[in-house]
């Protein structure tokens, strides 16, 4: 394979699309594909045969806005439709040539105008399960300038400069990383794909392993390249058995193209990579716990140092980065490091996926620049909170993170504002929460979370979580006192600075950027066994007591 | 960073200069100076996991606390190893425990020769504060010399380790997650019927009454695990 070939692939594609006169793209995503977007293609297709109209159908991956499916776009038109179902085709069909159809279509301009894709360039563009559709929109050109005109250390320091940062959740520089590990001596290096997404309400992974896979094996060869690795791991959990299943076909694919294997694109470079399935654990999303399950061993954490940039995979330097971070690869080769870098905000470089939730119009996938104020987020891109209701927080960051009140919604979404604000970026949930929301409960839902996926190794953690349940349950119930309360604070500081990995160390964020800002709902719980969002039962609390404070409210 | 060309290090240590081979861990330093860094899952002879979190120690300019079983000297490192700090961590860590499992010393085969128990008067700690989970826990006796009271198990996984590394059978593993965790022989058989060698060397390194000889009674029930170290020494030297 050489780029003249892959341009010669490209021009095939384009060839072929042109003999169509429209293309009519139907998101797959599992969010359309739940709300039956599967019949909807099935009769698109049998319509546009029956129409005698040359139309091309193709099934995408995520398009974004998840709460609008299943969508549809007809191109060239550019037009989009929303909620459309199965009955819907038929409109659809005979509008292509004229006039869109009114009642289909969605005004979501203002929800894609304040983003900017990079990760998710190709998603509603691509069919995710045809390599030549990614090779005609550049793809694997990355790969081919790097291996042809580069030499790994002008890869890894291309990656430095664009400023990327880890985006797992860390945030840890690339380049730096990527260096550490080409630095490091060994014949034997891996490269491993942390694609064990587990956080709550956070799906941006699984969109870009099912929307654009080969987006992910391509940073990761020329991240392979860069270090001097052979071999790679995709660390999948079980759960996302269309990811796996796309992934299984890319590979497969991509090998039948010789852009994996030995000697790839004529030159010495040899690489290939394993997927390997995850059995549900959270923290197999920790680095040293996702290297021990890769193993086949118990997915427990290991104390760093040793790193696993040092020693990881039996033993060896390995290199792990998050699938978020595998796909600004590509883009970041092909375009330069300046392009990146000048995306974003001071410290945090290029633009962040999202998975949207929660109480808020346009729930989905967005993918925006560093440094946008988070009320641009919910009030433009997300259309703002529905039914009349109040927005009250922010949840970022999962179970790791913390909720950020609704008067500082002016914060710009950068790695280090948010970490002042209590929070993290975490891999990227965002789940918005309005006045119904009860902030006590909240943070008991994370804890619980970190109880039941803590790995029982240190103590900390898998007794430190067990008790703040309790204690948080005691509060919910009405029962909690205030001792109960200062015995939280103290448990939370314990846990915070004595767990082994970053599930047990990150556990309490939930519980103290609560306190931090609605300490008064933990208050009102606890003094005047009063839940003032009306979620928590309060049913342990004494009948007179609860009948006093109702009468007072 | 080029590594210095001599293999000893100079660090700091709860005020007092001391010196130390390169690769050391910081608990081997100050065990060898006779400083006390209160440990539950390292032993000597066994690999470092890291668990009990009750080694974290404090090295200036790091706001990061260090397990100082595993961590490693470095050049001119100032380590403090009993500050408030640390104390009152070491003392939440224990009140966990406490309140984890059923750790009745009265009724205890270790009562007056438990590591917890005795882990628990040296570093102050004189009530529990935490609410008591009280976990229904089965006592396995099912094996003819010795019994596991899983009430009394603190997941040291000494018991894991030393069958593993040293015994070489592999009997013991730990089975759930979280704070289901639980030590199990084979596939959770019965530990009769399980592949025991029956060599008794997780009854004498477990530091709690987890473990325990049967044909003992009461609180007759030392353990040596002193042992091990001697062990791996008389391998080393065949």
């Amino acid at each position: 394979m050489t780029i003249e070939e892959l341009e010669q692939i490209a021009k095939t594609v384009q060839l072929e699309n042109s003999r169509y006169d429209y293309e009519v793209n139907v998101c797959m995503d599992l969010a359309c594909a739940s709300q039956g977007a599967g019949l909807l293609r099935d009769a698109l297709s049998r319509l546009a045969e029956a129409s005698g109209k040359k139309v091309l159908i193709r099934k995408t991956g995520c398009m974004g806005p998840c709460s609008s499916g299943p969508l549809v776009r007809v191109d060239p038109d550019d037009t989009l439709y929303a909620k459309v179902k199965e009955t819907n085709a038929e409109a659809i069909i005979n509008s292509l040539g004229e006039k869109p159809v009114a009642e289909l279509q969605c005004d979501l301009n203002e929800h894609f105008d304040k983003q900017v894709r990079v990760v998710l360039e190709n998603a509603g563009h691509i069919d995710p399960e045809k390599i030549d559709d990614y090779i005609s929109r550049d793809g694997y050109k990355a790969l081919l300038t790097a291996l042809t005109e580069m030499t790994p250390n002008g890869v890894v320091h291309r990656i430095t400069e664009s400023g990327l940062r880890g985006r797992g959740g860390g945030g840890y520089p690339t380049g730096l990383k990527w260096g550490t590990v080409a630095k490091a001596s060994g014949d034997v290096k891996y490269v491993v794909c942390n694609g064990d997404e587990g956080d709550p309400g956070a799906f941006m992974d699984r969109s870009v392993m099912e929307g654009d896979p080969h987006r992910v094996i391509e940073g990761m060869a020329i991240a392979a390249y860069a270090v001097g690795a052979s071999k790679g791991f995709i660390y999948v959990r079980a759960e996302y058995p269309v990811a796996v299943a796309r992934l299984t076909t890319a590979l497969r694919e991509a090998r039948r193209r010789g852009l994996l294997g030995s000697g790839i694109c004529n030159t010495t470079f040899n690489f290939d990579i394993e997927i390997r399935l995850g059995a549900g654990a959270f923290v197999c999303g920790e680095e040293t716990a996702l290297l021990a399950s890769i193993e086949g061993r118990r997915g427990t954490p290991k104390p760093r140092p040793p790193y696993p940039a040092v020693s990881g995979l039996w033993g060896k330097p390995t290199l792990i980065n998050n699938v978020e971070t595998y796909a600004n690869i590509a883009p970041i080769v092909r375009n330069g490091g300046k392009w990146f870098f000048n995306m974003g905000s001071e410290r945090s470089k290029g633009t962040k996926v999202f998975a949207l939730t929660g109480r808020i119009k346009n729930t989905g996938l967005i993918e925006v620049p560093l440094g946008i104020k988070l009320w641009e987020i919910i009030d433009v891109i997300g259309g703002g909170v529905p039914g009349g209701h109040k927005l009250k927080a922010i949840q970022t960051g999962g179970p790791s993170g913390g909720c950020i009140p609704a008067d500082m919604m002016s914060l710009g979404v950068s790695y280090d504002a948010l970490m002042a604000a209590g929070s993290i970026m975490g891999s990227g949930g965002m789940i918005v929460m309005d006045d119904t929301s009860c902030m006590v409960n909240v943070a008991r839902f994370f804890v619980e979370f970190c109880m039941t996926e803590s790995c029982g190794k240190c103590i900390p953690c898998r007794a430190g979580t067990a008790q703040m349940y309790t204690l948080l349950t005691r509060i919910c119930d009405g029962t909690g006192t205030m001792d109960d309360l200062e015995l939280l604070i103290e448990l939370c500081d314990t846990v915070r600075e004595t767990s082994l990995c970053g599930l047990g160390q990150t556990a309490p964020n939930p519980v103290l950027s609560t306190l931090k800002y609605f300490k008064n709902e933990y208050l009102e719980h606890i003094m005047h066994k009063r839940c003032p969002a009306g979620v928590c039962s309060m049913a342990g609390a004494p009948a007179a007591q609860t009948a006093a404070a109702e009468v007072l409210a | 960073m080029t590594e210095a060309p001599f293999d000893v290090k100079t660090l700091e240590i709860d005020g007092r200069e001391l010196s130390a081979r390169r690769g050391q861990t910081i608990l081997e330093v100050a065990r060898e100076n006779d400083i006390n860094i209160p440990t539950l899952c390292n032993m000597e002879g066994l690999s470092n996991v890291g668990a009990c979190r009750l080694c974290l120690v404090e090295i200036k300019g790091s706001n990061k606390l260090l397990p100082a079983c595993v961590a490693t000297v470095s050049e001119g490192m100032v380590v403090s190893t009993n500050t408030e700090r640390l104390q009152k961590h070491r003392r939440n860590i224990l009140e966990l425990l406490f309140a984890e499992r059923n750790h009745v010393c009265s009724v205890c085969v270790s009562n007056g020769h438990c590591e917890l128990q005795s882990m628990a008067q040296d570093q102050g700690l004189t009530h529990v504060r935490m609410p008591y989970r009280n976990p229904h826990l089965p006592v396995d006796a099912s094996h003819e010399r010795f019994t596991v009271d899983h009430n009394r198990c603190i997941l040291c996984t000494r018991c894991v380790r030393v069958c593993g590394e040293i015994e070489g059978a592999h009997v013991w593993d730990v089975m759930g997650r979280g704070i289901d965790s639980m030590v199990i022989t084979d596939l959770h058989e019965d530990w009769g019927k399980s592949t025991c060698t029956r060599c008794g060397k997780c009854v004498q390194v477990c530091p709690t009454g987890a473990l325990f000889d049967k044909s003992k009674i009461g609180s007759d029930h030392p353990k040596y695990p002193d042992f091990l170290p001697y062990l791996n020494l008389m391998r080393e030297a065949r």
